[in-house]
């Protein structure tokens, strides 16, 4: 579903990504770990389409990036740690809003469904400056799967969340992963990404250091698995 | 709650078109630009104060008679226009940065010219309405009946291209840490010959000037509205992609 061939991205005299190679299967839940400033949030917004690779090759659904950009952006949802929801407007409003320029169809039924599956559809005619963070934050996983898209992308999408929040945006994202969609996130919660993916790639100076599924962690847990990798 | 859905009703969501229909998704952000201004008012509010203020400051700092005033008002007017445009286009394009929103609106599958001539028309309408409540406000004020039909055309095509420009220059300042003070710093350079233009046609229009005379300056700027437009169109989706 993702391919990612020897990516690099420099901005300026800074180089970011040195050669990130990546390989997602359809319906995998890929966490990318890594320190800060390891370029995870640059790789994610080279696959949103949102940055310019600068060398490499990046294959989405089998488009290729960033020639056909628009046919990628139609088969992907991104939730990042800030809403992309505007705060004056309505939830319904805000998913109407991103559902006409995804030219969707039914659109009133999608976003009643949408507003059920994240738990808002009684608040669904207040205003999003009024919702706490981690309603903001599952109104944002529901404007980010509203179109159906097959590929899912979550930049940290736990900054900034209680403990509650948290633990109702696992639900969320569960439910998002359930539908066989294909997941890349990034995290510094260990235990979370523990719990919700099925492969774990560490990425470290500008590449993909370690990679290792679900299957291959349980002789050991996640944090040695990262620390090694780090180390190495 | 969260649980009470785990499956998703629909299985296939149908797309009107794969990659987005220009003209919906153009209409798309102006109804949202214009729906969230109507409840914060905070844009349209700030141009209008601003305004106001200004020819009120320059009421009171040039204290002369009917007939200057009526030589100085094309100058005043614009002066007015284009100090306020820049808090409207400013506050236009930080309020698709504060939440993120810009992400959202690039990550649509649409062409990125749409979400700029969604924004161009949105903060065009906002400027329109704004000078119709400046200009009777300036008429009483100053003793100059603005209401000629000539000047009305002067000053939607002024704005045009002031907006047109200012849009594009918005997108590119609202990046930087210091978008409130690079924004006029770029865009005045720039809309010089649009507003140079704009003042030299209203004060033919107010002193009631031959046609042949006026219609040079208007030319002028239907030619700055179309390159500037076009420039936009063509450079938009370079300026807003890291």
């Amino acid at each position: 579903m993702i391919t990612v061939k020897k990516l690099v991205k420099r901005f300026g005299l800074k180089i970011v990504l040195r050669g990130v190679d990546l390989e997602v299967q359809p319906g995998e839940f890929v966490a990318l770990l890594g320190p800060n400033g390891a370029g995870k949030t640059t790789f994610l917004r080279i696959l949103a389409s949102l940055s310019r690779p600068t060398l490499g090759e990046v294959n989405i659904a089998g488009y290729q990036l960033p020639n056909q950009a628009s046919q990628v952006r139609a088969r992907l949802g991104v939730v990042s740690h800030l809403p992309l929801l505007y705060g004056d407007l309505t939830a319904e409003e805000n998913l109407r809003f991103y559902g006409r320029m995804y030219g969707l169809t039914d659109l009133e039924q999608r976003i009643s469904e949408v507003l059920e599956m994240v738990g808002l559809e009684t608040r669904r005619r207040d205003l999003v400056r009024t919702f706490s963070r981690g309603m903001q934050q599952r109104l944002a996983i529901g404007r980010a799967v509203l179109h159906d898209p097959d590929v899912v992308l979550f930049d940290e999408p736990y900054t900034g969340l209680d403990q509650d929040a948290s633990s109702m945006l696992d639900e969320v994202l569960k439910t998002v992963a359930a539908k066989g969609r294909t997941v890349v996130m990034t995290s510094h919660d260990l235990a979370r990404a523990e719990d919700l993916a099925t492969r774990f790639d560490i990425l470290s100076r500008g590449v993909i250091s370690a990679s290792a599924s679900r299957k291959e962690l349980r002789k050991t847990n996640l944090l040695s698995f990262y620390k090694q990798a780090l180390a190495g | 709650m969260v649980n009470k859905a785990t499956e998703l009703k629909s299985m296939t969501i149908e797309r009107t078109r794969p990659a987005g229909s220009f003209i919906k998704a153009v209409t798309a952000v102006v109804w949202k630009d214009v729906r969230a201004e109507f409840r914060s008012r905070e844009l349209f509010s700030a141009m209008l104060v601003f305004s106001l203020l200004i020819i009120l400051i320059f009421n009171f700092a040039l204290e002369l008679d009917i007939k200057t005033r009526q030589s100085v008002t094309a100058g005043v007017l614009w002066a007015t226009f284009a100090f306020a445009g820049t808090l409207g286009l400013n506050r236009s394009m930080a309020i698709e940065k504060d939440r993120g929103c810009l992400d959202g609106l690039l990550l649509a599958p649409v062409d990125r010219s749409a979400i700029y001539f969604g924004k161009m028309i949105s903060n065009l309408a906002f400027m329109l309405i704004v000078e119709i409540i400046v200009l009777p406000v300036y008429s009483v004020l100053y003793s100059v009946n603005l209401f000629q039909p000539g000047l009305l055309l002067v000053i939607l095509l002024g704005s045009i291209g002031y907006v047109a420009v200012g849009t594009l220059l918005a997108a590119m300042s609202v990046q930087t840490r210091t978008r409130d003070i690079l924004l006029p710093i770029l865009l005045f350079p720039v809309v010089i010959p649009v507003l140079l233009a704009a003042v030299k046609a209203s004060s033919g229009f107010l002193s009631g000037a031959e046609l042949a005379e006026i219609l040079l300056p208007i030319n002028l700027l239907i030619a700055y509205d179309v390159i500037f437009i076009a420039v936009a169109f063509m450079v938009f989706d370079s300026v807003v992609e890291e």
